[in-house]
C-alpha cells in the first residue's frame, strides 16, 4: 500500500461516507451540505486519475453552481419551520431488493470485464489541450449540440422560474 | 515524486492546522458566560420577531439558474481558448456558432426581464382601518 | 528533501500572507483616517505598528456567542470555509521565478498546477459557501439578507470574471499561471493587450471580494453587519481575515494575470547576479500587489455604494456583454495576425 493508495482510499472514504450522510440524514440541509464533500471526494479521485480538467470542472459546475442552486432551493423556497423539512425512508423492502440487484449487476460487470491495464504510459501533462483539440475537430458536432442543450436549459429555466407564471404564490403573500 | 496537486493537498492540510490552532487557542482562553438574553438573535435591541428561515424572493433562484447555464458555457470556453492559436479560423467560426446560440438565450432572458432585479412596490400602511393615500404617505416620509 | 522544501515554502507563504493581512487592516485604518482627516490608530507601538497584534489578542479573548436559534454546526463551519478558500487560492500564485539557494533550484510557487486559472475560478466559486451558510445558519434576518445578497452577487460576477480571463488564455495558450507570467516578458503585459478584460476583471474582483462599491452584503446602514452579524470572537476574526486575505489574493491574481506577475522590466540588463535578479522579481511582485491593495483601499473610502438592482444590472448587463465582446475581439485580432 503506497501513498497513492492511501490518498485514493481517503477520497473514496470521504465520497462514500458523505454520500451516506446525504441519503440517511433526516435534515435536508445536512444532506445538501454533505453533498459538498461527496463532490469533493469525486474531484479528488479525478485528480488521482490525472483528469485535471474534469476535476476542476466538477468543482466549478457541481459545487460552485448546482449545489448552490440546491442550497438556495432548500433554504429559501420552503418554510423550514412550518413544513417539516425531514426526509424519511419509504418502501424499504422493494428499494433494498432493487439496490441489491443493481449492486449485483455492477459487481458482475466489474468481475466479468477484461480490464486492460496499460503500464509504462506516462500521463499527459494536462488534458485541457487535447480536450480543446477534440472539441474543435473530432467532436465539433457534439460541441455545437451542447450549446443547443444549454440554450434549451436556459429557456426552460427562465420559463419555469418566471414570476408571472406563479400568481398563486404572489397571492399567498 | 510529489505531484503539483499533492502540494496543493499539503497546503490545504497545513492551512487547516493554522486555522484549527487558532480556534483551539481561542477555545482555551476565552471566557464563556452565557445567559438567555445574550443568546438571542440581534434585532436592534428588540425581541426577535418570529423566525428568519422564511420563504424568500424567487429572484435569487432565477439568478442561480441562469448563472448555472452560463457557468457551463464558460467551462466549455477554456479548452477552446487554450488551443485557439493553433487552430485559428476553424476554431473561431465554431466558437462563433456556439456563442451565437447562447447569445440568443441571453437576449431572450434579457428581453423577458429575467435579468431585471425588481424593485418592490412600496407597501402603503393603513392607520386604524383607514388607508393612507399615496401623496400623504410620501409627504410623511419626506417631510 | 523535496517535501521539506515544499513544507518550508508553504509555512513561509502562510506566515507572510497572514502577517501582511494583519498589517493591511492597520494600513486601511490609517488611510481611512487620513482621508477623513483623522489620526487613526497610533497608540500601540510606534505609529500603531503593534495594533494588529493587540487586535488578534482581543479577538482571541472574546467570548464566542452562538444565537440560541442558530444551527450551531454550520454556524461554526462557515468561517472556516471562508478562510480556507481565501488562503487556498495562494497555493498556485507564482510570486517569483526560480531561485538557486543552498544548492537547490527552488521554484517560487507552491504548486505549479497545469490548470492554475481554472483552480482559481473553482475556489472563487466556493467562496459563496462561507457567506451563504453563515447567513443562513445564524437565523437572523440581517444575516440571511446579507448572505443571500452576497451569494447572488458573487455568482453573477463570477461569469464576467471567467469570461475576461479567456482573452488572456487565448494569448498565452495555456492555463498555467507560470506560462502566463512568462508570456508577459518585458512590457508585453496583459493590461496593455487586454485593457477591457482588465477592467471587467478588476470590477468583478471588487464584487467577488465584497469590497466597496460592491459591499451590499454588509451595507452597515441597512444590514448591520450583514452575514456576520451574529458572529463574535475569533469566528468573526476569521471572516475579517478572510475578507482581507481575499483582497490580497485578488490583487495577486490581477498582478499575475494582467500586470506581468513577477516580471520586472529591464532587470536583466542591469548585469546583476541571478539570485539578486530573483529577489528583485519577488520584490517587484510584492510592490505590484501592494499598489493594488492601496487601490482597493482608496476606492473603498472614496466611492459610495451601489443599490442592489444597480449592482445586478452592472453584473449581468454591462460586465457580461463587455467580457463576451472582449473575447470575440481578441479572437478576431489574433486571427488577423495569424492569417
Amino acid at each position: 500500500m503506497n501513498l497513492y493508495d492511501i490518498v485514493f482510499y481517503f477520497f473514496a472514504f470521504v465520497t462514500l461516507a458523505s454520500a451516506g450522510v446525504v441519503v440517511f440524514s433526516r435534515n435536508i440541509i445536512y444532506s445538501a451540505f454533505a453533498l459538498l464533500f461527496t463532490f469533493f471526494g469525486v474531484a479528488g479521485i479525478y485528480v488521482l486519475l490525472n483528469a485535471d480538467f474534469i476535476a476542476v470542472s466538477q468543482i466549478l459546475i457541481y459545487v460552485g453552481g448546482i449545489l448552490v442552486l440546491m442550497l438556495f432551493g432548500v433554504m429559501l423556497t420552503n418554510k423550514v419551520i412550518d413544513v417539516e423539512m425531514k426526509t424519511g425512508t419509504l418502501q424499504t423492502l422493494p428499494a433494498s431488493v432493487l439496490v441489491a440487484l443493481i449492486a449485483g449487476a455492477l459487481c458482475g460487470i466489474f468481475y466479468v470485464t477484461d480490464w486492460k491495464i496499460v503500464r509504462g504510459v506516462s500521463a499527459p501533462a494536462t488534458t485541457t489541450n487535447s480536450l480543446g483539440e477534440m472539441f474543435m475537430t473530432t467532436y465539433s458536432l457534439p460541441f455545437e449540440v451542447a450549446s443547443i442543450v444549454l440554450l434549451v436549459a436556459l429557456l426552460g429555466a427562465a420559463m419555469i422560474a418566471r414570476k408571472d407564471r406563479l400568481p398563486q404564490i404572489k397571492n399567498q403573500k | 515524486m510529489l505531484t503539483e496537486f499533492g502540494r496543493v493537498f499539503i497546503f490545504f492540510i497545513i492551512g487547516a492546522i493554522f486555522v484549527a490552532g487558532g480556534l483551539v487557542t481561542a477555545w482555551l482562553v476565552r471566557p464563556q458566560r452565557w445567559y438567555p438574553n445574550k443568546l438571542t438573535s440581534y434585532e436592534c435591541g428588540e425581541e426577535p420577531i418570529g423566525d428568519s428561515w422564511v420563504r424568500f424572493n424567487i429572484r435569487f433562484y432565477v439568478v442561480a439558474l441562469i448563472f448555472l447555464v452560463f457557468d457551463v458555457e464558460v467551462v466549455f470556453l477554456f479548452p477552446w481558448a487554450v488551443v485557439y492559436q493553433k487552430l485559428g479560423m476553424y476554431a473561431f467560426v465554431e466558437m462563433l456558432i456556439f456563442l451565437a446560440v447562447l447569445l440568443v438565450g441571453y437576449a431572450y432572458v434579457w428581453g423577458k426581464g429575467d435579468l431585471d432585479w425588481d424593485k418592490p412596490e412600496p407597501q402603503i400602511p393603513s392607520v386604524k382601518g383607514k388607508e393612507v393615500t399615496k401623496p400623504q404617505y410620501a409627504e410623511e416620509v419626506t417631510g | 528533501m523535496e517535501i521539506l522544501i515544499s513544507l518550508i515554502k508553504i509555512v513561509i507563504v502562510l506566515f507572510v500572507l497572514l502577517t501582511s493581512v494583519a498589517y493591511i487592516v492597520l494600513l486601511e485604518r490609517r488611510v481611512a483616517a487620513a482621508i477623513q482627516n483623522r489620526i487613526g490608530p497610533n497608540r500601540v507601538g510606534w505609529q500603531g505598528l503593534l495594533q494588529p497584534l493587540a487586535d488578534v489578542v482581543k479577538l482571541v479573548m472574546k467570548e464566542d456567542i452562538v444565537p440560541r436559534q442558530a444551527n450551531k454546526f454550520i454556524h461554526d463551519l462557515a468561517p472556516i470555509i471562508s478562510i480556507g478558500v481565501a488562503l487556498a487560492t495562494f497555493a498556485v500564485i507564482p510570486f517569483g521565478n526560480r531561485i538557486a539557494l543552498f544548492g537547490h533550484d527552488i521554484k517560487l510557487q507552491i504548486a505549479d498546477v497545469n490548470i492554475g486559472i481554472l483552480y482559481i475560478l473553482a475556489l472563487t466559486s466556493l467562496g459563496v459557501y462561507g457567506v451563504t451558510l453563515s447567513g443562513w445558519s445564524s437565523n437572523s434576518k440581517y444575516s440571511l439578507l446579507g448572505g443571500m445578497r452576497s451569494s447572488a452577487q458573487m455568482i453573477s460576477y463570477e461569469l464576467a470574471m471567467g469570461l475576461s480571463l479567456i482573452g488572456v488564455i487565448m494569448i498565452a495558450g495555456s492555463l498555467r499561471l507560470d506560462t502566463i507570467v512568462e508570456a508577459q516578458v518585458a512590457w508585453r503585459w496583459n493590461i496593455l493587450l487586454q485593457p477591457i478584460g482588465f477592467i471587467t476583471f478588476v470590477v468583478s474582483s471588487f464584487a467577488e471580494t465584497n469590497r466597496l462599491p460592491f459591499d451590499l452584503p454588509e451595507a452597515e446602514p441597512e444590514l448591520v453587519g450583514g452575514y456576520h452579524t451574529e458572529y463574535s470572537g475569533l469566528k468573526f476574526g476569521l471572516f475579517f481575515l478572510a475578507e482581507y486575505a481575499n483582497m490580497v489574493t485578488a490583487s495577486a491574481i490581477i498582478t499575475t494575470v494582467y500586470l506581468g506577475g513577477w516580471q520586472v522590466p529591464f532587470v536583466h540588463s542591469l548585469g546583476l547576479s541571478d539570485v539578486s535578479v530573483s529577489i528583485i522579481q519577488v520584490l517587484g511582485f510584492c510592490f505590484k500587489v501592494g499598489m493594488l491593495i492601496m487601490f482597493f483601499i482608496i476606492i473603498r473610502w472614496t466611492l459610495p455604494r451601489f443599490r442592489y438592482d444597480q449592482l445586478m444590472n452592472i453584473g449581468w448587463k454591462v460586465m457580461l456583454p463587455l467580457a463576451i465582446a472582449n473575447l470575440l475581439a481578441t479572437g478576431l485580432v489574433i486571427l488577423l495576425k495569424w492569417v
